[in-house]
C-alpha cells in the first residue's frame, strides 16, 4: 500500500522475518545471542548491548529483553568451551569488557591469541583455524561492521606477507604473531594519532557540534583540552541512548564549556557552529560513513549551511560495503524508551544507524592521515587486489 | 605564399625548434596525426620499441588529455615530441605560409600531391624503386592496395584533389621529383640492408616503409639539421614506423591531405559521404552500403589480409558483431588465427614481424569500423605480448605462449570478470525492486538473468532508442526466461522514472575522470535518474578502463549510417526526408557513443569490486601494474 519505495517492502518483509544470521559454521556460531526463530520480532543488536553496558543505560524495555534473552540461551558459558580449550569467543568477550578498548581492537586481539595459541603444523592449517576464528567473530554480532572491517583487514594484513614462504613454520608463525600483534598495536593507538592530527583543526574560540558518544571524538576534545585550546561544545542529546549526557558529563570535568541540545535543536544552533565532528561506526567503500542515527540529518543541515563535518575513523573501520540507500544496510535495531509506555498498533523506528552519503563529508581523520571520503576507496583497492 | 591552404578554422601556433636534438626519430611525423601519438593505445606501442630511442630524444607523452584540440597538441607536440617535427615547421616557407597543428601533415601533402598528379614522372621514379602504389606519404600503413599502384591513387585523387593540387605543384612539384628519385635510391639501399619486414606477401609495404625513412630523411637533410647520415635515420626510424602503421584510430578526418592518404592505404574503399554535419567534420564518415559487396568481392584476392582477420572486418561492416566484447572477443580469436598460421620469415625476427603484421590487420579493422575502446586494450596488451616474448624461444614455443596468452586474457579478463561482476551486482537487487537498463549491456543482461536464477523477485524496464533498437534483443533474451518486462523507448524515461529503484547501465569505457562513455542515450538515462534521485550502477569490466579524459561527447565519437534516421524500418510510408539526404540545409547525424559524467553515477561495478567513480584513476594504475609484472 505504501507503494513508491522498494524500502518499503523490504521493512515489511523484515517485519515478518527475524533477524538471522550468516550460516552457522562449527559448534561455536551457538554461542551467539542473537535469537533464532521466535515470537520476539525485535532483536536487540549486541554491539548495542555492549555500548549500552559501558554507558550503564538501563531501560527498562531493555532489561526486559535483557532478561528474556538470558531465558532463551542459558547455555552461553556452558559446554561449549569445554569443546575447546582455547575459545575465540571468550577471549573476545573478556577483552571487549574493557570499556576503553573499541571492538574490533578486541577482536584483533583475540585472534592473535588464537595465532598464539593455535596447535597447528602447517601455514595452511594456520590459516584455516585464523578464517574459523575469524568468522565466528563476525557472526557473533553480524551488525557490528567495525567487528566485521577489523577482522577482515586483519586477515588481509596478517596473511599478506611473505612469511608465507618461510622454510621453518615456527620461524613464519612467529612473522604471523609478530604482524598481528603489530596490527593490534597499531590499532589500539590509532585513536592517539587521529588526536594528533586533527589538533590542527580545532582553533581558539571555536564551536564544535558532536553527535553520538565516539570514543576517538572524546580523545580528540581531550587533547585539545589539554592543549589548552579555547573552543566549546555543543552536544545533542542522543536520545534514545542519551549519550548526549555522558558525553556531557565528561567534557565538563575537562572543563571545556558545553551545551546540551535536544536533537531538533540542531538546525537552529547551526548557525553558531563552526565545525561538525562526528566518529564512525564504519567508513563504507564510497568514502560515506555509518554512525548512529541522526548522523545524516546534521550532515545534511550542516552542509547546507556550509560548515565542514569531519569523521573521526580508524582504519580498520573500512569496510567493503558500498550502500545505495539508507534501507541497504544490515539492520541494527535497539530499544527506544520514550518514558511512556507505546500504544499498542504503534510501530516504532527502531534502527539504530543511519548512511551519511560522501559528499556530505568534508574529511576523515583517520591514523591514516587526514584524507578526503575518496580515499577510502582507494585503500581498500589497495589493500584487497 | 603559392599554394592554398586547406581551410581550417584553427589558427595555430608557430612552432619553434628548441633543446638539442638529433633527427632520428620521426615516428610522430609519421603519425597522421600527433596528436593522436600521445594518447591512443594503439600508437602506445611505442613503448616496446622505447629502446630504440636515441638518449637525447625526448619520448612523446604516453598520455595527453588535452588530445581534443589541435592547438594544443601542437604546443604538445612542439615541446614533448621528436625534433624531427620541427623541422618540418622549419620549412613552413616551403608549402604554403601558415602553420598548421600537424606540420610534418602538410609538407608531406604537398610532396604527395605533386607526385600524383603528375603520375607519369612519380610513378616511374617509384617504379623504379619497386616502391609501392603509395609515394613520399605520412601514413605509415602496411596495409596493401590491392589494385594496380598507379590506377587507384591517379582515379581517386584525382577525383578528391584536383583543386588544391594545382597550386601547390610548382616548387612542391620540382621538390617532390627530387624525393622520389632520393627515396628511389635509398628504398634500394634500404630494401637491401633493412632486417626484419613484413613477409613477402607485402614487399610493397616494406618498399613503402623504406622509402618512408628515406623520404624524411632526404627531407631533414634538405633542412640542414644536424642530421647524421641517412642510414642511421632509417634504422632508427623504421621500427617505429612499422609499429605504428595504423593511420592512427583517432585521426583527425577533417584534414583532407590526411584522409586521401589513408584512402591510398586503404583497402577497403570507401567512399566518404558528402554531406557533413560541420561539428563532427574530424569524424569518419563513409558512404554505408558501399563497402560491404566490394568487399566480398575481393575475398580470396586479398592475399597479406588473413582470412579470419578479413572474416571479422566484413562482420563488423555489416553490424553482425556488436557490443564491446563481442568485438574484442572476436577480434582476439581472429588474432589466435593468425599466431597459429604465423611463420617467421627467414631473416626476420618473430617479433618485430608479428608486431607489424598485427598492426597492418589492426588499421584493416579500423577502416572496417573505428576500434572501441576495449579492442584498443586489447592490442595493446597483445603487442605488448609479442615484444615480450624471449628471444630464446623456438617458432612454436613463442607461437603457443602467445595463443595462450590471448587464451587467458579472454577467460581471464572478459568471461571471468563478468562472474565476479555478476556476482557483486546481485546483492545489490532485493526484492521488490524495479530495474532499469538501456539497450543491450551483455553485463547487465547477465547480472538480470543471475538475479532471477536466485529467485529474486523484480521487475525489469527496458528502455530503448532508435535506429538500433538494441533493446529489442534484450527484450527477446529477458522474456524467454521469464523475467517479468515493460519495454518503452527512451522519450518516456522522464515518465517511467518515478518508479525505478535502480538503474543498471553498461559501458562502451570508463575514462580517468570517471565519465563513462557508452552507448548514446545512456547519458540522457542517467541523468533523468539522477534527477530523481534514483541510484545508477555501472557494469563494465576492468579491460575496458582507460587512461584518457573526455569531457564531451563530441571530440570522440564515432558516426553511423546517416541513412539509418530518415528510414523506419518496417514503415514505407514514413518517407518525408526521402531525397533530402543531399539537401545542403539538412544533414543528419547519427551519433554512436556519448559521455556520461561521473556526477551521475553511483557506483561502478567491476571485476575489482565495486567502486566509486571517483577511484577509476586507481584501477588503471593497479590495471597497468599488474599488466607491466605479467
Amino acid at each position: 500500500m505504501w507503494r513508491r519505495s522498494a524500502s518499503f517492502v523490504l521493512d515489511k518483509h523484515h517485519n515478518n522475518k527475524p533477524i538471522s544470521l550468516t550460516p552457522s559454521l562449527d559448534s561455536m556460531a551457538e554461542v551467539n545471542p542473537n535469537p533464532n526463530p521466535n515470537p520476539n520480532p525485535n532483536p536487540i543488536s549486541a554491539y548495542y548491548q555492549t555500548r549500552a553496558k559501558h554507558h550503564g543505560i538501563v531501560t527498562s524495555d531493555w532489561l526486559e529483553q535483557a532478561q528474556a534473552a538470558v531465558v532463551r540461551y542459558p547455555d552461553k558459558d556452558s559446554p561449549v568451551a569445554g569443546r575447546r580449550p582455547f575459545s575465540v569467543i571468550e577471549e573476545f568477550d573478556c577483552w571487549r569488557q574493557q570499556p576503553d578498548l573499541a571492538e574490533a581492537v578486541a577482536a584483533v586481539r583475540a585472534l592473535a591469541a588464537v595465532i598464539r595459541a593455535s596447535e597447528a603444523t602447517t601455514m595452511m592449517e594456520l590459516e584455516i583455524e585464523l578464517k574459523k576464528a575469524s568468522d565466528t567473530l563476525k557472526s557473533w554480532d553480524t551488525t557490528s561492521i567495525s567487528l566485521t572491517a577489523g577482522c577482515d583487514l586483519f586477515m588481509r594484513y596478517v596473511t599478506r606477507t611473505s612469511a608465507l614462504e618461510f622454510e621453518d613454520f615456527n620461524a613464519a608463525k612467529a612473522r604471523v604473531l609478530g604482524r598481528a600483534e603489530k596490527f593490534g598495536e597499531i590499532s589500539y593507538k590509532a585513536r592517539k594519532i587521529i588526536a594528533v592530527l586533527s589538533q590542527d583543526f580545532i582553533f581558539d574560540w571555536c564551536t564544535i557540534l558532536v553527535h553520538g558518544f565516539s570514543r576517538v571524538v572524546l580523545e580528540i576534545l581531550k587533547t585539545a583540552a589539554q592543549n589548552k585550546k579555547l573552543f566549546r561544545v555543543l552536544c545533542t542529546e542522543g536520545r534514545p541512548d542519551k549519550t548526549g549526557v555522558l558525553l556531557a558529563k565528561e567534557l565538563a570535568k575537562l572543563d571545556v564549556p558545553v551545551k546540551l541540545l535536544i536533537d531538533s535543536a540542531v538546525a537552529y544552533s547551526m548557525d553558531e557552529v563552526d565545525m561538525v565532528i562526528f566518529g564512525a561506526d564504519g567508513v563504507v567503500e564510497s568514502g560515506g560513513v555509518i554512525n548512529m542515527m541522526g548522523t545524516y540529518q546534521i550532515a545534511l543541515v550542516a552542509h547546507t549551511m556550509n560548515k565542514p563535518v569531519y569523521v573521526a575513523a580508524e582504519s580498520y573501520k573500512f569496510a567493503r560495503l558500498y550502500p545505495l540507500d539508507q534501507k541497504d544496510l544490515e539492520p541494527a535495531l535497539r530499544p527506544v524508551d520514550f518514558g511512556v509506555p507505546v500504544p499498542p498498533k504503534v510501530e516504532v523506528e527502531r534502527s539504530a544507524r543511519d548512511y551519511t552519503p560522501p559528499q556530505y563529508l568534508t574529511m576523515l581523520f583517520t591514523d591514516l592521515g587526514v584524507l578526503t571520503p575518496s580515499v577510502v576507496s582507494d585503500e581498500l583497492i589497495q589493500l584487497y587486489l | 605564399m603559392e599554394s592554398r591552404r586547406n581551410p581550417r578554422a584553427v589558427v595555430d601556433p608557430k612552432v619553434r625548434q628548441v633543446g638539442f636534438f638529433t633527427s632520428s626519430q620521426p615516428d610522430s611525423t609519421h603519425q597522421p596525426d600527433p596528436i593522436a601519438s600521445e594518447s591512443h593505445p594503439v600508437a602506445s606501442s611505442i613503448s616496446p620499441s622505447g629502446n630504440s630511442l636515441s638518449p637525447v630524444m625526448i619520448p612523446p607523452p604516453r598520455h595527453n588529455s588535452s588530445d581534443t584540440f589541435p592547438l594544443r597538441a601542437a604546443a604538445a607536440a612542439a615541446s614533448a615530441v621528436s625534433p624531427s617535427s620541427f623541422s618540418y615547421s622549419t620549412r613552413r616557407d616551403f608549402p604554403d605560409g601558415s602553420m598548421t597543428a600537424s606540420p610534418g601533415r602538410v609538407s608531406r601533402a604537398s610532396f604527395s600531391k605533386p607526385s600524383s598528379s603528375l603520375p607519369g614522372v612519380g610513378m616511374d621514379s617509384m617504379a623504379a624503386a619497386k616502391s609501392s602504389s603509395v609515394p613520399a606519404s605520412g601514413l605509415t600503413t602496411v596495409s596493401v592496395v590491392n589494385m594496380p599502384p598507379g590506377l587507384s591513387e591517379k582515379e581517386s585523387d584525382q577525383k578528391k584533389n584536383s583543386k588544391p593540387l594545382k597550386e601547390k605543384t610548382t616548387k612542391a612539384e620540382r621538390r617532390a621529383l627530387q624525393e622520389a628519385q632520393r627515396a628511389a635510391k635509398a628504398a634500394a639501399k634500404a630494401e637491401g640492408g633493412k632486417a626484419p619486414l613484413v613477409s613477402s606477401g607485402s614487399v610493397a609495404s616494406t618498399n613503402v616503409k623504406a622509402a618512408k625513412p628515406a623520404k624524411p630523411s632526404s627531407q631533414k637533410n634538405d633542412v640542414a639539421v644536424a642530421a647524421p647520415g641517412p642510414s642511421e635515420k632509417k634504422g632508427g626510424q623504421t621500427e617505429k614506423d612499422r609499429k605504428k602503421d595504423a593511420p592512427h584510430p583517432r585521426m583527425q578526418y577533417d584534414d583532407e591531405s590526411r584522409v586521401v592518404k589513408a584512402k591510398r592505404r586503404a583497402v577497403v574503399k570507401q567512399t566518404e559521404a558528402k554531406n557533413r554535419v560541420e561539428l563532427f567534420r574530424h569524424l569518419p564518415q563513409y558512404e554505408h552500403g558501399t563497402q560491404l559487396p566490394d568487399l566480398e568481392t575481393k575475398f580470396f584476392q586479398l592475399d597479406p589480409m588473413h582470412p579470419a582477420v578479413y572474416k571479422v572486418g566484413l562482420q563488423y561492416l555489416s553490424g553482425d558483431i556488436s557490443g564491446g566484447n563481442a568485438r574484442c572477443i572476436a577480434m582476439l580469436q581472429a588474432f589466435q588465427e593468425v599466431v597459429k598460421d604465423y611463420s617467421t620469415p627467414s631473416e626476420k625476427t618473430l617479433n618485430r614481424d608479428m608486431t607489424a603484421k598485427i598492426s597492418s590487420y589492426v588499421s584493416f579493422l579500423i577502416e572496417c569500423r573505428p576500434l572501441s575502446v576495449s579492442m584498443g586494450n586489447a592490442i595493446r596488451f597483445v603487442k605488448n605480448r609479442i615484444a615480450k616474448l624471449p628471444i630464446t624461444l623456438s617458432e612454436s614455443e613463442a607461437k603457443a605462449a602467445l595463443q595462450s596468452d590471448i587464451e587467458r586474457f579472454i577467460n581471464e579478463k572478459i568471461i571471468m570478470a563478468d562472474t565476479v561482476i555478476v556476482k557483486h551486482a546481485v546483492t545489490k537487487i532485493r526484492d521488490g525492486d524495479v530495474l532499469l537498463t538501456y539497450g543491450s549491456p551483455t553485463a547487465v543482461e547477465m547480472v538480470l538473468l543471475h538475479a532471477h536464477e536466485l529467485k529474486k523477485k523484480f521487475r525489469v524496464l527496458v528502455v530503448d532508442s532508435r535506429p538500433k533498437l538494441e533493446g529489442q534483443l534484450l527484450l527477446r533474451r529477458l522474456i524467454k526466461r521469464g523475467i517479468n518486462c515493460t519495454y518503452t523507448h527512451i522519450n518516456a524515461v522522464s515518465y517511467i522514472m518515478h518508479e525505478v529503484t535502480k538503474v543498471f547501465l553498461g559501458a562502451s569505457s570508463v575514462l580517468s575522470n570517471g565519465t563513462v562513455y557508452s552507448r548514446v542515450g545512456t547519458a540522457c538515462v542517467a541523468m533523468v535518474a539522477s534527477a530523481f534521485r534514483v541510484p545508477v550502477l555501472v557494469c563494465c569490466e576492468a579491460y575496458k578502463f582507460h587512461e584518457r579524459v573526455q569531457l564531451d561527447s563530441i571530440c570522440s565519437n564515432e558516426l553511423g549510417d546517416p541513412n539509418a534516421i530518415s528510414k523506419v524500418h518496417g514503415r514505407e510510408d514514413i518517407n518525408y526526408l526521402d531525397g533530402l539526404t543531399n539537401n545542403a540545409n539538412l544533414q543528419f547525424l547519427n551519433l554512436m557513443y556519448d559521455a556520461t559524467p561521473s556526477d551521475y553515477i553511483s557506483m561502478i561495478i567491476t571485476d575489482y569490486g565495486m567502486v566509486p567513480p571517483t577511484s577509476v584513476p586507481v584501477i588503471v594504475r593497479e590495471y597497468q601494474k599488474e599488466h607491466s609484472l605479467v
